[in-house]
């Protein structure tokens, strides 16, 4: 599988996740979203935002319980529980969030 | 939950060379994402897979060793390291990466994750598991 972004087509695999997470760019992330019907706003890129930073810094792509907790823990009380993070990303805000992200799909989920 | 158990990984290998240090890596993040009760050993060449400063540029490798600081938000907060693996490779606490945790009963304080035991105090964290995994 792959998309186009740009004009580049970027491999995925066959859940829809990027191949090489390096050829990430911000429009990755619109363009997964407009193929599952959502659009982003500030809300969801402060999450696929902070999803990058974790794996920049520790190269895992964190569990849901663990990002819901870090989530709690920089951006507050009020968006660190999961149903803020659901109601952002239906589809599981692991998976979801860290498919836009261009991140591998976090160790764990099955 | 009720079916929590305790799971002991003991790691012995390098890190590189071989898959045993990855793929234990990824089972303890998965058991501790079900919320098992976790600890982990590093004795032998597993020592080395926690130590500082780990470069894998020239072996083509992901250095994966700053997802051991993670293990905090994972709630793993029980590492060993064998006193005698460490002497017998001329190494000490402070050439080991510095992993912590934050401790929700104590207002979020900084705790190091890590304890030097002997050899004989092992046998007896072993002694307390329900399931030792060696890898």
């Amino acid at each position: 599988m792959s998309i186009e972004v740009n004009g580049k087509t970027l491999e995925t695999d066959e859940e829809g996740y990027l191949s090489n997470l390096n050829e990430w760019e911000p429009e990755v992330a619109n363009i997964m979203a407009k193929l599952d019907d959502a659009e982003l706003n500030e809300n969801h890129w402060e999450v696929i935002n902070f999803l990058r930073e974790y794996y920049e810094e520790y190269q895992i792509a964190p569990a849901v319980r663990v990002l819901t907790k870090a989530i709690g823990k920089k951006l507050g009380k009020d968006k660190g529980n999961s149903k803020y993070l659901y109601e952002l990303f239906p589809y599981g805000p692991g998976k979801q969030a860290c498919k836009y992200a261009g991140l591998p799909k976090p160790t764990g989920c099955v | 939950m009720s079916d929590t158990k305790k799971f002991l990984f003991v790691n012995r290998k390098a890190p590189y060379g071989t898959i045993y240090a990855w793929e234990s890596l990824e089972v303890i993040l998965i058991s501790a994402a079900f919320e098992q009760d976790v600890s982990l050993v590093f004795v032998d060449d597993g020592v080395f897979q926690i130590a500082k400063g780990q470069d894998t540029s020239d072996l083509g490798i992901k250095n994966f060793s700053p997802t051991y600081n993670a293990l905090g938000d994972y709630d793993i907060n029980k590492i060993y390291i064998e006193k005698e693996s460490l002497e017998a490779r001329g190494l000490t606490v402070d050439d080991l990466l510095k992993l912590t945790y934050e401790d929700e009963d104590d207002d979020w304080a900084e705790k190091d994750s890590i304890h030097v035991v002997s050899s004989a105090e092992l046998v007896e964290i072993m002694d307390q598991q329900d399931v030792v995994l060696s890898f």
